[in-house]
């Protein structure tokens, strides 16, 4: 295995994009991302997409062929491979086209991740989504993915005291840091009533404790370190990327407050790269669900189990705390495109380790950890990003 | 949902065939060809058995925003339980008001209709909750 470093990052706009089409997206963030690692189209060995559904959202599949086509590599013949995994699409693409660098096969990749969501109406969005719990055993007796992260949050507060509101705190601390973010969803802070008076989705949570249906790509370019600073003076090493399964029913498992993927990934990336869980500077986790932050702040180590409520209440995870948590902005105010989201998340790491977050800068950034999850942790990336 | 992918499962949705673990006896709910725990040492050795259908809340939500298919019965109590054999569960609570539910709770569960094909479509039959009542 070699060091790999990211050495090129780009994004669209996250939200509503009408005007945009899947193809759109995905063309716009893949040539923005080779046109920051100034690459020509003869330098890319390999293409990986993360998407989980375009299938029913645009009844379109082989998308990974489409999108490197329209991106212009059509003549190239790039291997163009696309990678599911439900929400954890986009992280586990991005740990494909690692093994691909790191093993030697190939030295420059790009990772996407696309997710065009607002053709359909929010109904079927939401079926989608729920798609990605067991259809045959959650899904087929009414249990939408909503109210599965809603009866999480409901042991959490009966196991560990969680309220409410630490709950609800997550949506305020990242709607605050996605008011300083270009390119979210929502620029716009939200107050702690809010969330709490806010329609209920599936009781204890609300409309503001679910992340949105957005539109959105996003995509890195990966090159072998020893070749990286030949194309950036400011590459990021990519320090470990771990992938973990669990049961695809919440049910199946003697807990649900814990993700056990999320702790035996971390448990591999910490020690791929020999780092601490209190060496972490900022983190993107996936708040898919405001309980999902929690749950995942307490799960990767950054906090001990039940007090993830506590300490987000506390402002330990909000930019200028212990450790910064969604300085994006999170999936809830950045936007959640299904199979984008975790590029996304390496993109916002990558912008910060260089310095380059503007008003969201964490001071001194050198090392970050991104967590990304499919359905109610079935599936989980823990990605660790150094500063070279 | 295709007729036959819901009809293949039915003997777990009306008669809670489980299977037990002959190796360590783990209870598997619905039916696994390999105890998670053992692997091929279980391969063969997983027996038939019947949930006895009682269980304790582990936890809850009332949903609101709803499939399409469930439109018409929201808001509807969703749960996780526990069954006293040890495997959990999840389908709705039902026959209880859900300002009246709690944790730990005792349920049970019963055949009811749980959802159908399109407005003039197929029924489909399975397990819900409801209280155990003293
Ligand atoms: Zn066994």
């Amino acid at each position: 295995m070699r060091d790999v470093a990211i050495i090129g990052i780009g994004s669209t706009k996250f939200g509503e994009l009408w005007d945009m089409s899947f193809r759109d997206l995905g063309m716009q963030a893949g040539l923005s991302a080779v046109a920051d690692a100034k690459l020509a189209a003869e330098d890319i060995d390999a293409l990986y997409v993360g998407n989980m559904s375009a299938g029913r959202f645009i009844e379109q599949e082989h998308v990974a062929a489409l999108i490197a086509d329209y991106s212009g590599l059509a003549r190239d013949h790039v291997p163009a491979t696309r990678i599911e995994a439900a929400g954890a699409s986009g992280g586990l693409a991005f740990r494909e086209g690692y093994l691909a660098v790191a093993s030697g096969m190939h030295d420059i990749v790009v990772v996407g991740g696309a997710e065009k969501m607002t053709d359909v109406a929010d109904v079927m969005a939401t079926e989608i989504q729920s798609s990605a719990a067991d259809q045959q055993w959650e899904v087929v007796f009414g249990a939408t993915l909503a109210s599965l992260f809603a009866m999480i949050a409901r042991r959490h507060m009966h196991e560990f005291g969680t309220t409410r509101e630490q709950i609800a705190q997550v949506a305020v601390k990242n709607h605050r840091h996605g008011a300083l973010n270009p390119i979210a969803q929502y620029q716009k802070e939200i107050d702690l009533a809010t969330v709490l008076r806010a329609p209920p989705v599936a009781e204890p949570l609300g409309v503001f404790d679910c992340a949105p249906l957005s539109d959105g790509a996003a995509a890195v370019v990966l090159c072998a370190m020893d070749r990286a600073r030949s194309y950036t003076s400011k590459p990021v090493r990519i320090a470990a990327s771990a992938q973990a399964s669990d049961t695809l029913a919440l049910h199946s498992r003697t807990q649900i407050t814990t993700f056990n993927a999320t702790k035996v990934a971390a448990e591999k990336a910490f020690r791929q790269a020999d780092r601490t869980p209190e060496q972490v500077q900022l983190a993107e986790v996936h708040d898919n669900f405001t309980i999902a932050e929690i749950l995942a702040i307490e799960d990767l180590g950054l906090f001990p189990k039940g007090q993830g409520g506590r300490a987000t209440m506390d402002g330990e995870t909000a930019l200028g705390g212990k450790v910064a948590v969604n300085t994006s902005g999170g999936l809830k105010a950045r936007g959640f495109p299904f199979g984008a989201t975790g590029v996304a998340q390496l993109v916002e790491l990558v912008q910060q380790l260089r310095g380059e977050a503007g008003k969201r800068q964490v001071p001194d950034a050198s090392l970050a950890l991104a967590q990304n999850a499919g359905g109610t942790g079935a599936t989980v990336v823990v990605s660790l990003l150094e500063v070279a | 949902m295709a007729t036959a992918r819901f009809w293949r499962d039915n003997p777990s949705r009306y008669n809670l065939k489980a299977v037990r673990c002959g190796n360590c006896g783990k209870v598997f709910f619905p039916p696994r060809a390999v105890c998670s725990v053992c692997h091929r040492k279980s391969i063969g050795k997983m027996e038939c058995m019947s949930l006895k259908g009682e269980g304790e809340l582990i936890s809850f939500s009332v949903v609101h925003d709803a499939p399409s298919q469930f439109e018409i019965h929201k808001p509807y109590v969703v749960a996780i339980v526990r069954m006293d054999e040890g495997v959990m569960l999840t389908s709705q609570l039902i026959d209880v008001d859900p300002k009246e539910v709690r944790i730990g709770m005792r349920v049970r569960t019963t055949l009811r209709k749980v959802g159908e094909d399109g407005p003039a479509g197929v029924i489909y039959y399975g397990y819900k909750f409801a209280p155990v009542r003293a």
